[in-house]
């Protein structure tokens, strides 16, 4: 058994929630580079050019990247051989969220009721999610998300007659409603199988996967590559004014389901696709 | 090719506009997204006067993150339009000049852009922090509670955009998706 304090969650997850948000993973700059080459229109170069500017800025004069700084998504990964000492789990973290969010110059978008609206000007509570595995050790990962995006993402539950088929229209569906308002070019995150629940959190977990990481399963890294290809021939492009470039990546997960069912659930995050891990 | 205008903005500088013209903005403009403009509704419906008159003014969908010391503001790019299509026939027939965000507008929106001359921009998403760099001053002039929310007078100086829904109407996101139909 080791003794992990909360203490210690909390300062990782503060600084985790400022890197975050003024600096990109390697995994998705090196994408942006790839990006910028490919794009064929005029118009849709100078975009995704303004935004390199962007990542550059961001990161030397300490501006987030984006002005929606997120609702702080952290996933937790727990060894099962781990002891907290100190305050409850999630308020350890929500403390993370806390700091980071107000000591760091974030954005403060989160409010406290769906209907009430009332800010709760700290950006808590975080949505958290805890898996227990094996070990001593904790994975943390912050992945502030933007709600420009979120709002276009959708859950088909799909019949099984649908197949495959039906799982390319529901992604196609969903990033083409998107448009311009996900701020293209978007990361497509897709979950496909388990139940309504286990879907969506799927699709949430394929967009903090490294961008350059293929699925293990045959068949679903051949998915992935023709769904980036069809998505980028859709030619939303670049800001949503036309181009080749619509989508970076296609990530996606799946898991078994159920005799009567197809879930497929299609999480859209922007090109600021911030997440960040450490291990304690 | 750049143009170069300034805000407030006239209905003929509106009327010069074409979609894909790329024009950098200076002068004055006003912030407000959700929370503001439910509030400017109320006060409307109140019979009460706006925070500013949106004769000519240019209205930017944002909500930006806190300055740091010496800043005048924090990353500072366009939100979603749509979430304010349902106020905003009504401000365009009040006069209001031109309007920065992202992403389609709805029908009653493009007709009235159309009955009053005016024009709709969209900044480039996700571009906060190289857009702050064009804020030269930021006062909140009204709904400070409203925190990231509240009405912010701007002092912008060739802040970037794209001319996406012009006077007449031509939709330049309608004609990307259009174009694509038909390739």
């Amino acid at each position: 058994m080791r003794t992990i304090q909360a203490d210690a969650i909390t300062k990782n997850i503060r600084e985790m929630c400022i890197e975050a948000n003024h600096f990109l993973s390697k995994d998705m700059r090196q994408v942006f580079e790839d990006a910028v080459k490919r794009e064929e229109s005029t118009l849709g170069k100078q975009v995704l050019l303004q935004l390199k500017e962007n990542l550059k800025i961001a990161g030397e004069d300490m501006i987030p990247i984006c002005q929606d700084t997120g609702m702080a998504v952290v996933f937790l990964k727990i060894g099962q051989d781990v002891h907290i000492e100190g305050v409850s789990l999630h308020e350890a973290v929500d403390e993370g969220v806390r700091q980071g969010y107000t000591e760091g110059y974030l954005r403060k978008s989160v409010v406290g009721d769906p209907i009430e609206r009332i800010n709760t000007k700290d950006n808590t509570p975080a949505i958290l999610h805890v898996e227990i595995v094996d070990g001593d050790q904790i994975e943390m990962t912050v992945a502030p998300k933007g709600f420009g995006s979120e709002n276009m993402s959708r859950i088909f539950m799909l019949k099984p007659a649908d197949g495959i088929e039906g799982v390319k229209d529901a992604i196609l569906t969903a990033v083409k409603d998107a448009g311009s308002n996900a701020c293209p070019p978007m990361v497509v995150g897709v979950g496909i199988g388990g139940t309504f629940e286990k879907c969506a959190l799927m699709a949430k977990h394929a967009l903090i996967r490294d961008i350059s990481e293929e699925s293990p399963i045959p068949y679903v890294r051949e998915l992935e590559k023709e769904m980036l290809q069809k998505i980028n021939s859709l030619g939303i492009g670049p800001g949503g004014l036309g181009g080749t470039v619509t989508a970076l990546a296609v990530n996606i997960e799946t898991y078994p389901t159920h005799i009567a069912g197809l879930p497929v659930a299609v999480n859209i995050c922007c090109h600021v696709n911030r997440h960040t891990r450490r291990v304690i | 090719m750049e143009k170069k205008i300034t805000a407030p903005i006239s209905r003929e500088a509106a009327a010069g506009l074409r979609i894909g013209d790329y024009v950098l903005i200076s002068g004055t403009i006003y912030t407000a997204r959700d929370a503001a403009h439910k509030r400017m509704r109320e006060a409307l419906g109140r019979g009460e006067k706006l925070p500013f008159d949106p004769k000519g003014n240019v209205i930017y969908y944002m909500g930006p993150s806190p300055a740091r010391e010496g800043r005048p503001i924090g990353s500072a790019g366009p939100t979603t339009a749509s979430r304010m299509d349902r106020y905003t026939p009504e401000l365009l027939d009040l006069g209001m000049g031109a309007m920065i965000g992202k992403g389609r507008r709805s029908a009653a929106v493009k007709e009235a852009i159309v009955r009053n001359g005016s024009v709709y921009f969209a900044a480039v998403g996700g571009a906060g922090a190289l857009l702050s760099k064009r804020i030269l001053s930021s006062e909140v002039i009204a709904y400070e509670d409203l925190g990231t929310e509240a009405i912010r007078k701007l002092e912008v100086e060739d802040f970037p955009a794209i001319v996406v829904i012009d006077s007449q109407g031509n939709d330049l996101y309608e004609m990307v998706e259009n174009q694509n139909k038909l390739g």
